[in-house]
């Protein structure tokens, strides 16, 4: 593993990404607007600062997933993997260079839609509210994680995009948003227990309620290490030697 | 030649239920080599061998006396695969920039390698929105770089105006006489006649290996097309 190239890849990714003003407005603005018609549509109703904090878990995953499974995809099918894993590049330079890339950006994300959340549609925070942020960034470097982990497995853009359904909404109605998760029927409890999103939410909730933050830390490794055990995963799926 | 570039032995590839390469035997020597064959022959996967990113089943494939895709190899190998491998939404030197890094070589080389497949005034255009034949020069330009000893050319003239092609075998000679191999497939039988040696292909199996005149010769064909035909014939009958 080298610096320089991990450096490298994350730069040449932002670039990418600074050409395609479509997709960078759709990753930026697009969790706000969904929280503020969230917040719109329970108005005068406590249900905002319940369903908030998920949310803001939520978005980072979810977009961070699409957006690395697709991305990866097109390095996957258009030659240019080959091509660098026909040069000095380690498998984890490439996969850690899209997680920096990707964590940068969901950190802006996170910023906007946690200081659109807390200070204009007022969501309650009793933990520190820069917590929050890195709940979120560590929770899009997961959907990076798995994302490019899924990318090994689809052929075309139009699967990668199927995986999403597959991937992220089992975990999505487990979560605890729909259902407390300890009211959830035994099995399916279970079945939260091992779903790294159900952390991230539960990490947010319990910022929003309480100002004791040791929780908070273990949910956020929890999730840190499910992000990391999807990066190993992703490059056992990159081989230098294909059939 | 007294050392090879590269030595194949036994190379035998299969994809899926097909078998691409039988039991290839061949070494690759300094000059411009060129492999020519129909499409499908299985070129491409002789070249992914040398680069070392195809599973075989067995042979071996030496390059420099180190087995294909060998870290040691990787800086010294430059390799252009069939699809154009650069990024379309960034600009030619952006491209050079990324892959410079990786390689690790320095920046100058930029302005080298843009010149040597004259990209010169669409250096700083969008791969995407560059042409066919321009895109795969920009590819070709990131094979070019930290100058490679090995160079591995998957088809880099397909489609290219007739002019540019001759631009880049002349370029692919000055790069052999400054002592790189070059490695270059085609499927137009017209590009044999540029090469020092030539290896024909059909059905993953090497047909005929040697200069073009000899391969005429020995076939008693006036142009290296008839001779592809008369030993494909010889071989049926």
């Amino acid at each position: 593993m080298t610096s320089r190239i991990t450096v490298a890849v994350a730069a040449r990714v932002l670039t990418q990404l600074r050409r395609d003003h479509r997709t960078l407005a759709l990753l930026l603005v697009l969790p706000c607007l969904l929280i503020t018609l969230l917040w719109w549509m329970f108005q005068d109703t406590p249900v905002f600062d319940e369903v908030g904090p998920a949310l803001l878990a939520m978005f980072p995953f979810i977009v961070m997933f699409l957006v690395t499974s697709v991305t990866t995809l097109r390095e996957r099918s258009g030659g240019t993997l080959e091509r660098l894993l026909t040069m000095p590049m380690g498998k984890l330079d490439f996969l850690l260079g899209y997680g920096v890339a990707f964590g940068l950006v969901a950190a802006v994300q996170s910023v906007l839609a946690v200081a659109l959340s807390v200070g204009v549609l007022d969501l309650q925070v009793q933990g520190p509210v820069w917590l929050l942020v890195v709940v979120a960034v560590v929770d899009a470097v997961l959907g990076t994680a798995l994302g490019l982990f899924v990318s090994a497995f689809a052929q075309t853009e139009f699967q990668a995009v199927q995986f999403m359904p597959a991937v992220v909404i089992p975990q999505i109605l487990l979560c605890g948003l729909f259902v407390p998760r300890d009211q959830l029927p035994t099995v399916l409890g279970w079945v939260s227990d091992v779903l790294p999103l159900s952390y991230a939410v539960d990490a947010m909730q319990t910022l929003t309620q309480t100002a004791e933050t040791a929780d908070v830390w273990q949910d956020l490794a929890v999730v840190a290490g499910f992000a990391v055990a999807g990066l190993v995963l992703g490059a056992a799926t990159l081989r230098r030697r294909t059939p | 030649m007294v050392n090879n570039a590269v030595e194949i032995r036994g190379l035998h590839v299969v994809r899926g239920k097909r078998t691409v390469l039988e039991r290839l035997d061949v070494t690759i020597g300094d000059g411009v080599t060129g492999l020519l064959g129909p499409s499908g022959c299985g070129k491409s996967t002789l070249m992914r061998c040398l680069v070392g990113v195809q599973q075989v089943r067995a042979g071996t494939v030496t390059v420099f006396g180190e087995p294909a895709g060998s870290r040691s190899l990787r800086e010294t190998v430059g390799y252009v695969t069939q699809a154009a491998s650069v990024y379309d939404d960034l600009t030619v030197v952006e491209n050079l920039r990324f892959f410079c890094r990786v390689l690790g070589v320095g920046r100058e080389e930029i302005d080298r390698v843009v010149d040597a497949v004259d990209l010169g005034s669409h250096r700083d255009q969008i791969v995407g929105r560059l042409s066919g034949g321009q895109r795969s020069r920009a590819s070709l330009a990131v094979a070019l770089l930290g100058e490679p000893v090995l160079l591995v050319l998957d088809e880099p003239t397909v489609g290219l105006d007739p002019v540019l092609r001759e631009d880049l075998w002349g370029l692919f000679h000055r790069l052999a006489d400054r002592g790189t191999a070059v490695f270059v497939s085609s499927h137009v039988m017209d590009e044999a006649e540029r090469c020092d040696r030539l290896l024909l292909m059909r059905e993953g199996r090497i047909i005929a290996d040697g200069t073009p005149a000899e391969i005429k010769e020995k076939a008693g064909a006036d142009s290296v097309e008839h001779a592809f035909l008369a030993i494909v014939r010889e071989d049926a009958g």
